[in-house]
């Protein structure tokens, strides 16, 4: 019945005008404005998306034509994207961060015809780029602030061209366009995103809406997600899974997604808000944790004590709990009082009180981290995805949780181990090519649908879970042929507090060396604790007392390595800690924040090569670019620390969370 | 107090004149014989050594001092001396060196302080609080969130300001003042203690709240930099005499103000 009539809706203009019908005064999109929450509903946003549509149709946007999407996550930018679709269109967000150089390389690329952004910092961005994008004819701006002085030739406001659209509705132009969204077909192209790409140029995925909605109504299903849920759209609406999440899950099922106010207000808004379903990388929640721990070190003795003590309650039952499994009667009478007297407050504080599932993905999350969250009684767990399969491949079924795994293939994905490691997959929201890049496709998809995902991992015999090391490319041998995943090494140290980043180095080497990024919040509370003196980023990492700190980490790290039999051989010979933090704007990380190892090792050459060849300190002069463009130096002495390394033991069996 | 009448000042025409300004803490004498003005939609910088009298200056000009000598014309008025209320609700609107807010109350609250002047209700209406009371609390509130979002403060609407940063709290003052919607703004040292990319912010706010809400801005600043990019005009103190006046370039190269600087003994 209704189940099966939506599923016959290809494309999301159309499930716009279904939604608008079959749940009109629900909630479709939130954001939070001068301090209040604003809501439209599924019938007010048709309307926007309408007369937006229609405007961008009087400005002469014509089907196949490419509509720039820039800025942060705001209701009249997911509009946007559904706007162009209407009129067959296809909207190519890019990532609002990206500096000018960066953003016309995608622009010329995908040959932009309209660009939407959200402010004039970005209108400035794109005018002093103008010159290389022949195909753009406007720039639409959200926020008015601040372009009052512009040449309005080319410029228009969202409400300028909403106001166009109005103007035109009454007439041909308003019945033209439903026609216009009759004539989008599934197998079209829904969006085009651009992955920031560990290497070389970025690369345009294009997605049809068979894939992003196939793949969307599959997630929906696998989790149970209705009209009812709540999120929040605080990730880069240019990332893949702010796109299927905030944008075609929310069109599939229906239900409402919260813009927050600003970057720096999400902890806040996400707390008013409360989400049911949260999808975040990694480095979010080990955040919150940090920032935890951070305020509970400030907390009153009384506070601290209890803190620790629920916490270790928590340890022992919360994780039992959750999975349904038998737990003493005592425990649970602790659980229950923690409960009262900690969990709760602290998942309200976090915005989880009402979730039902999280999400991490992108990246390999701490043990550590995915205990304390799923302790507290938060149903966290992993996915495995990628922009080229519309998100995900595969997930953790509920009760089927493990801190490394990555799940099972997710309905409708088949996925396979190729004989060189390599994970492959083949699903009906796979990619349909690199925009304007056959080599690059043919080599990633095979004729017959497999995709290389590039990662290397296999299938766990004991759970039937898929567990990923690394990067295809980047597993390498050390000189005498031991295994060396460098993800993993890096992953395992970033799993403390103090180190935001790791970059770990041993293929074709000798032994494994890495450079690390000192936390600054984390260790520079550390330092006002600890009356450790410093007057910048720099000064502060290569304080003796930080190396100690970071070399007991390092020790333990390695300990740890000792015991888990063929990554014994790779343990950290040497290490530095960088005097400056790794930062996107220097391409040092990608934009979603990966390190960018080969370059890092072009860059710190110095460096790189003082972890090989004996030196105590070198010297380093290191070009920065500031958020303006501009460029500086920073110039320092790098100490490196040799590390003890231990004989492989037995590895224990370590319990599976 | 109502706003003085007198009808609009226009755009370039002189807002505000000091004349022969003299002022004296027992026997130092903080200012002799200063005059200069400020014309409508400038921004005049006030600068100097330490201790020339630029502070002073500006206390003088909104009434928290009383000159002993000389007259302060503003809005074609007239006055030996101005009471601060009077000042504030003519219009004249300003932030402090060593910031002055409500350390215990939060942003939000503090910047709601500066409507207090434009509050027409009464205490006993407020009390009561609902029907017209209410309705004005929701504009006056409307306004406050404006003033947030134009300053990007929105992450600290409800933190209480003691607890911020040196930087965030210039920053609330700035927005308290903006919230007097005042004609006539006076900033001492809104850059002081400020990290690079904070005053560039901030410069970027003043430049914004003299385009788009047409105030004049009356500064006192250290940074030359931001004194010479910042500014329309420039009037130069030293031991509370004047002693130069004119364009940033103008006064970059007079021999008194290099001399001032740079320290020759007098």
């Amino acid at each position: 019945m209704s189940a099966d009539a939506t599923s016959l809706v290809d494309t999301f203009p159309k499930l716009l005008l279904i939604n608008a019908v079959r749940r009109g005064n629900r909630p479709s999109i939130r954001e939070k404005d001068f301090g209040i929450w604003h809501t439209w509903t599924w019938a007010q946003v048709l309307e926007e998306v309408r007369l937006f549509s229609i405007g961008l149709s009087v400005l002469g946007l014509k089907r196949d034509e490419k509509v720039a999407i820039i800025g942060a996550n705001r209701p009249r930018l997911y509009w946007t994207m559904c706007a162009a679709q209407a009129l067959g269109a296809i909207p190519v967000p890019i990532y609002q961060d990206s500096v000018a150089d960066e953003m016309a390389f995608v622009l010329a690329h995908a040959g932009v015809r309209i660009a939407v952004v959200e402010n004039q910092e970005q209108v400035d961005k794109i005018l002093s780029i103008s010159d290389r994008l022949p195909t753009l004819s406007h720039i639409i701006y959200d926020e008015e602030r601040g372009s009052q002085d512009y040449d309005r030739t080319r410029l228009k406001s969202f409400n300028e061209v909403q106001e166009m659209g109005r103007a035109a509705s009454n007439k041909q132009a308003g019945s033209n366009w439903e026609k216009e969204i009759a004539r989008g077909k599934g197998a079209d192209t829904a969006v085009i995103l651009y992955t920031s790409g560990t290497t070389g140029q970025p690369k345009g995925v294009v997605l049809t809406f068979d894939a992003t909605i196939t793949s969307s109504r599959n997630a929906n299903t696998f989790d149970e997600l209705d009209e009812h849920e709540e999120v929040l759209a605080y990730l880069p609406m240019a990332w893949v899974g702010d796109h299927i999440f905030s944008y075609a899950q929310s069109y599939v099922a229906g239900f409402c997604v919260n813009c927050p106010e600003s970057p720096e207000t999400v902890i806040q808004d996400r707390r008013e808000v409360g989400p049911t379903y949260v999808f975040a990388p990694p480095r979010i929640y080990e955040n919150l944790l940090t920032l935890t721990m951070v305020r509970m070190e400030d907390a009153s003795a009384f506070k601290r004590k209890m803190f620790h003590y629920f916490l270790d309650v928590a340890r022992r039952y919360g994780e039992k709990i959750l999975n349904r499994q038998s737990v003493p009667l005592h425990g649970r009478l602790l659980y229950w009082l923690g409960n009262i007297l900690m969990y709760g407050p602290m998942k309200n504080r976090y915005g989880f009180s009402r979730l039902r599932v999280a999400y991490t993905a992108g990246e390999a999350i701490g043990p550590e981290i995915f205990r304390y969250y799923r302790s507290l009684g938060i149903n966290l767990k992993q996915l495995y995805g990628s922009t080229e399969a519309s998100v995900y491949i595969t997930a953790q079924p509920d009760g089927e949780i493990y801190a490394d795994t990555v799940g099972k293939p997710n309905i409708g994905v088949e996925v396979r181990v190729a004989d060189n490691g390599e994970v492959m997959f083949r699903s009906p929201g796979v990619f349909t090519g690199y925009y304007k890049d056959p080599e690059r496709t043919e080599q990633t998809k095979t004729p017959d649908g497999w995709v290389h995902t590039g990662d290397a991992g296999f299938f766990d015999p004991k759970t039937g879970h898929l567990k990923i090391i690394d990067r295809a490319k980047d597993v390498g041998r050390l000189k005498d042929n031991t295994l060396f995943a460098p993800k993993y090494i890096e992953n395992k140290l970033k799993f403390y507090p103090n180190i935001k980043e790791a970059v770990a180095f041993g293929d074709k080497r000798d032994y494994v060396a890495v450079m690390l990024n000192i936390d600054l919040v984390a260790v520079g509370s550390w330092a006002e604790r600890n009356n450790v003196i410093y007057g910048s980023y720099q000064e502060l990492a290569a304080h003796p007392k930080v190396y100690e700190m970071l070399a007991e980490h390092v020790d333990a790290v390695n300990r740890s390595l000792a015991q888990e039999g063929p990554m014994a051989g790779a343990q950290i010979k040497r290490f530095l800690i960088l005097h400056k933090e790794l930062d996107a704007d220097d391409g040092e990380l990608t934009r979603t924040q990966k390190v960018r190892r080969g370059f890092i090792s072009e860059r710190y050459e110095p460096l790189a090569q003082g972890l090989y060849n004996g030196s105590k300190e070198v010297n380093i002069s290191t070009e920065v670019t500031f958020e303006d463009g501009r460029k500086g130096a920073i110039q320092g002495l790098v100490k490196i620390v040799d590390m003890n390394v231990y004989p492989a033991t037995a590895p224990e069996m370590e319990q599976a969370a | 107090m109502r706003a003085p009448s007198g009808g609009e000042i226009a755009s370039g025409e002189v807002l505000l004149a000091v004349e022969n300004i003299s002022l004296s803490f027992g026997g130092i004498k903080a200012l002799s014989n200063v005059s200069f003005d400020i014309r409508k939609g400038e921004v005049r910088a006030i600068i100097g050594p330490n201790g020339a009298g630029k502070t002073s200056m500006l206390n003088v000009v909104n009434g928290f001092y009383h000159p002993d000598e000389g007259r302060i014309t503003y809005r074609r008025q007239t006055r030996h001396r101005m009471k601060p209320y009077e000042a504030a609700a003519s219009g004249i609107a300003r932030t402090f060196q060593n910031v002055a807010l409500f350390k215990g109350m939060s942003t939000l609250d503090n910047i709601m302080t500066g409507r207090t002047l434009k509050m027409r209700k009464g205490v006993l209406s407020q009390m009561i609080y609902w029907g017209a009371s209410q309705k004005e609390e929701i504009e006056h509130r409307e306004f406050v969130e404006r003033i947030i979002d134009f300053l990007e403060i929105e992450h600290i609407r409800k933190a209480p300001v003691g607890k911020l940063p040196y930087g965030l709290q210039k920053r609330v003052e700035l927005g308290r003042a903006l919230a007097m919607e005042p004609e006539l703004l006076l900033l001492d040292e809104p850059m002081a203690g400020m990290n690079l990319e904070e005053k560039l912010d901030m410069c970027r706010f003043i430049l914004t709240v003299k385009d788009s809400f047409n105030t004049t801005i009356a500064l006192i600043e250290h940074d030359m930099g931001v004194v010479m990019d910042l500014s329309d005009r420039v009037v130069v103190l030293d031991h509370g005499q004047k002693i130069a006046d004119g364009t940033p370039a103008e006064v970059q190269g007079n021999k008194a103000v290099i001399d001032a600087y740079l320290g020759v003994a007098h």
